[in-house]
């Protein structure tokens, strides 16, 4: 549906933000996915987020792979270059283009299909090298294009609308991030907005690998009884560990918490991740404490949300291969070619 | 027995155990000949393997300064038993045998059209030291000295390269001059010096260059401006991306900051390097990726997306032999079609064909340009042969008033400006349209790239119309782009022909020696150097101005003669082929014998039996 084109007129008084813009400047156009997909609310929370945190919109590259998560980057962020690249391999794309210009921010979307089963690999090794981005998986446990089919990460048992079990085990995207070295991993459910926004905000400001899981139904294919995907199961068993608040280096902080219920972190940019516990005995700080408390509670059935693990002190790739703090993309002949004097040394060398 | 005399024109083949340390004693071997001003062109012939299989070194000494393989080989330096059998068979009759006669050998195992000369390697070694690592790598030296006496090779000019290579390291350099002179003077003692293969100091070597094609192709790349490498390893290209990450240590880390004006990344197979170089284009940096066949396999739904999508992305394939892994270790021109189309849907691509390690740095820096200005995937097509052989080839050169070519990018003062944008509006009638980077401006010129058909404006569409006025405009850029190409290379016979020859590539070096064969035999033959695709005019008229031509490659299908008919439109009929692809690189007595019989067989005057080129008897 998009040659629905939205309305352009708006009501005079939406709230505008640092930058003057109001949520509609961070809009894309109209979404094509079924009525009440969960995917659609990740957009709206990435619409807010981006808001808050008065991003400019050009200044944010959105890539993405195949799927019904794959199209959502038309949806949102309408002023940003947007790139559908193909099936499975959004991470080497965003990769690459996070290479040439480190001053942008980088928004990574992709599915479970996209990330779990075809690209795995990718999602990977992206994870492993520390690109500094913002890396959301819609993950619904299904392909919904293709109508139904198993994604990797469906629970072993769960049941496919058509009545299938599925016996294959279950890829878990947040504990691989973990594992795999990415430096903020949370994970969220669509339908919890008041968790998803700051989560996403936190992603946006941290300066490395950022991964967010966000359990998203479908509700055309895995919307039922028997799947671990629906609205319904989710709801009654999420198990939110903590819930977060972002602060950005320019806002004071007013709010105050009881001594000892809040962890703050403070990252690169200046920002502070405000964490609220919710859950006593869990730390977002312990990369291995967090992993075996995730693994644990889905033995028992449950899922655990919020901010799963974040490494404030994060090196991102840039800082791995040493390069210039100016985008590569703005360096011209005079600080790339050596010239024919060097040239001629090269060429003596060689007799 | 009449034993083979020659001055400057014979081959010498060494037959080592790889790992062994015997290829800087051979590059030494080769390089003092050319020090000596006489041509020389050394070839690898290696395994795919760490230690322990058998490798050789052939090098072909010539003053006439033919750089192609000759085939054969007049003097064999015997130094693997594994392979004993075959290499003493390898050697031309009146031949000479130099080994290692540490441990007698049956007389059954010699030749007697051949001589013989033993030389107690492994004696003097282990009397001389007591280290085992040095035991065999001194051995080698020892034969290069040995040699030198054998065929004349001026000891001062080997010193001198081995004095370069260990400066700054003395203590490493004394050891190697005496295990070198140990050698020479035994053989000086003990030894039939000289042989009748004997090195003369001439003038024929002047300001050449001694270099290989993938460190050639680094250096384009550094050259052309490439910021952005990721790469996977694969044989025979890894020496490439090694070559770019030393040249870029050299060149590009600012003198200032002491950070690096590039970033090169190994990726985790070829489908995240292709990914991150076309990542890296869309975002405005110069990326390449250097890969051999099956790497470019595996890139090619993504080299669809680039070329659909419209990003520029230099790939450098260094070819070896196929299909599947085939001989990843021995040379073939046989990735001509998978490149020319590579990626599912309709597709073309263009490719240009560097001869030599001096195209090889001109097309890789030339290609960048191209890319950028046709916003496609742009293919640079050598392989193992100049890859990863040294050559001689004239010096680089760089004009330094040329400037990068990063094609129609719209920036920010053209679109505040008011410039009309529209990705995919093609407003100069040459199918090539204008982009912008993203991030240029806050309210203009954003788009959405896919690899999905879209409208002239970037929007997604499945119109028919739509779609097929967008692949036309691609089929008009593809026109385009024989303007930005090199051209080929015309050689016309000494006298007008009926008969021509195409040729490409790796080929040219043989093809050039077959030519002046021909030419010494009052055989005239006209010749084209294609040395890009999509194929000018030039080629196309040059075969339809043939009653026949020869088309020479280096693999089974003749991929390039079925591009040329395609392409072309031509008469199948009209084109032979000539096709050369056991994995040696072809050979001028090879293009010469099949070409020649090709000939009788169209009627032409029966041809003289010939002897092409080199030591003949005496």
């Amino acid at each position: 549906m998009t040659y629905l084109a939205k309305p352009k007129l708006h009501h005079p008084d939406l709230p505008k933000n640092a930058l003057g813009l109001t949520r509609r400047d961070y809009e894309g156009t109209i979404s094509t996915l079924c009525a009440g997909c969960g995917h659609d609310s990740i957009s709206a929370a990435i619409i807010q987020a981006c808001w808050e945190l008065a991003v400019q919109p050009h200044r944010v590259a959105k890539l993405s792979g195949i799927g019904c998560s794959s199209k959502t980057p038309t949806y949102f962020l309408d002023k940003s270059h947007g790139f559908n690249s193909v099936h499975g391999r959004m991470p080497s794309v965003l990769t690459g283009a996070n290479l040439a210009n480190r001053d942008l921010l980088y928004l990574g979307v992709s599915g479970d299909g996209d990330s779990a089963s075809i690209g795995l690999g990718q999602f990977a090794h992206s994870m492993r090298r520390g690109v500094n981005m913002t890396y959301i998986v819609e993950n619904n446990g299904v392909y919904g294009l293709t109508k139904g089919q198993f994604s990797a990460t469906a629970d072993r048992g769960s049941k496919s609308k058509r009545g299938a079990v599925n016996t294959d085990e279950g890829i878990d995207l947040a504990c691989l991030a973990m594992q795999l070295g990415a430096t903020y991993v949370a994970r969220s459910f669509s339908g919890d907005k008041h968790q998803l926004v700051p989560l996403i905000k936190g992603a946006l400001t941290h300066p490395g690998a950022a991964f967010i899981d966000v359990v998203s139904p479908c509700v055309a294919f895995n919307n039922h009884e028997g799947s671990t995907r629906s609205y319904d199961y989710v709801r009654h068993h999420n198990e939110a560990v903590n819930s977060l608040d972002v602060i950005t280096m320019h806002k004071e902080i007013t709010t105050e918490y009881a001594p000892g219920s809040v962890q703050e972190v403070r990252q690169h940019d200046g920002s502070v991740l405000r964490l609220r516990k919710l859950a006593d005995d869990y730390d977002s700080s312990n990369r291995i404490s967090a992993m075996s408390y995730v693994q644990s509670h889905y033995a028992r059935g449950e899922i655990v949300t919020g901010l799963l693990f974040v490494e404030p002190e994060a090196i991102d790739l840039h800082e791995h291969l040493g390069t210039t703090m100016r985008p590569l993309n703005e360096l011209g002949d005079k600080e790339l070619c050596p010239g024919s004097a060097a040239l001629a040394q090269f060429n003596a060398s060689l007799r | 027995m009449k034993t083979l005399q020659a001055t400057n024109d014979f081959v010498i083949k060494f037959a080592n155990v790889n790992g062994s340390g015997s290829a800087s004693a051979n590059t030494l071997f080769a390089k003092s000949i050319a020090r000596m001003g006489v041509p020389v062109s050394p070839r690898n012939i290696f395994p795919s393997n760490i230690q322990g299989l058998p490798t050789w070194y052939e090098v072909r000494v010539c003053e006439a300064g033919w750089n192609a393989r000759r085939g054969g080989a007049d003097l064999m330096v015997a130094m693997n038993p594994q392979t004993w059998e075959k290499d003493v068979a390898e050697v031309t009759a009146g031949g000479y045998l130099f080994y290692d006669s540490t441990r007698p050998m049956p007389s059954g195992k010699f030749r007697d059209d051949i001589l013989v000369i033993g030389m107690p390697l492994t004696e003097i070694c282990n009397a001389t030291y007591t280290d085992p690592r040095q035991r065999q790598l001194f051995k080698n030296i020892i034969y290069v000295g040995a040699l030198s006496a054998l065929l004349g090779i001026e000891l001062a000019e080997v010193e001198k390269l081995i004095a370069e290579q260990y400066k700054g390291k003395e203590k490493l350099l004394e050891p190697n001059v005496k295990a070198l002179r140990m050698g020479h003077e035994y053989a000086l003692a003990k030894l039939p010096c000289p042989l009748g293969l004997q090195v003369r100091r001439a003038d024929k070597v002047g300001d050449k260059v001694f270099l290989e094609g993938n460190n050639a192709a680094a250096l384009g790349a550094v050259f052309g401006g490439a910021t952005v490498c990721a790469w996977y390893p694969i044989t025979p290209s890894s020496s490439m991306a090694e070559a770019f990450a030393k040249h870029c240590r050299k060149y590009r880390v600012d003198k200032e900051t002491g950070k690096n004006n590039f970033a090169i990344v190994q990726a985790e197979d070829e489908l995240a390097s292709i990914g991150m170089v076309i990542g890296a284009a869309w975002n405005g940096a110069r990326a390449f990726t250097c890969t051999s066949g099956p790497g470019i396999s595996l890139m090619s739904e993504f080299i669809g997306l680039a070329y659909f999508a419209e990003i520029p992305a230099t790939l450098v394939n260094v070819q070896r032999a196929g299909p599947s892994t085939g001989m990843p270790t021995r040379t073939q021109q046989s990735d001509v079609l998978l490149c020319a189309y590579a990626s599912h849907g309709d597709t073309k691509h263009p490719i240009l064909f560097p001869q030599d390690a001096k195209e090889a740095f001109e097309f890789t820096a030339d290609a960048l340009d191209i890319a950028d200005r046709l916003q496609t995937p742009v293919f640079v097509l050598t392989d193992l042969d100049i890859g990863m052989n040294e050559r001689l080839c004239d010096p680089l050169t760089w004009d330094d008033a040329r400037t990068y070519d990063r094609g129609k990018v719209l920036t920010k003062e053209q679109l505040d400006a008011g410039a009309r944008f529209g990705r995919y509006l093609d407003v100069d009638d040459d199918g090539i349209t204008y982009r912008t980077y993203p991030g240029t401006h806050p309210s203009r010129g954003s788009f959405f790239t896919r690899g999905t058909s879209r409208d002239r404006y970037a929007r997604y569409t499945e119109e028919g119309s739509a779609y097929v006025d967008n692949m036309e405009r691609l089929l008009r850029k593809f026109e385009t782009a024989k303007h930005y190409m090199p051209k080929p290379e015309v050689r016309p016979g000494a006298k007008p022909s009926r008969y021509g020859a195409i040729y490409y590539g790796s080929t040219a070096p043989a093809m050039e020696e077959a030519l002046a064969l021909f030419e010494a035999e009052g055989i005239h033959l006209d010749a084209l150097r294609v040395r890009a695709f999509p194929f000018q005019d030039t080629v196309i008229d040059f075969v339809n101005d043939h009653d026949h031509v020869f088309v020479i490659e280096q693999n089974r299908d003749g991929q390039l003669r079925t591009l040329l008919v395609a392409e072309g439109a031509i008469d199948p009929s009209r084109l032979g082929s000539v096709l050369h692809f056991d994995g040696t690189p072809i050979t001028a007595r090879f293009i010469h014998g099949d070409i020649a019989k090709r000939l009788s067989a169209l009627q032409v005057t029966p041809l003289r039996r010939t002897v092409a080129g080199g030591a003949s008897g005496e």
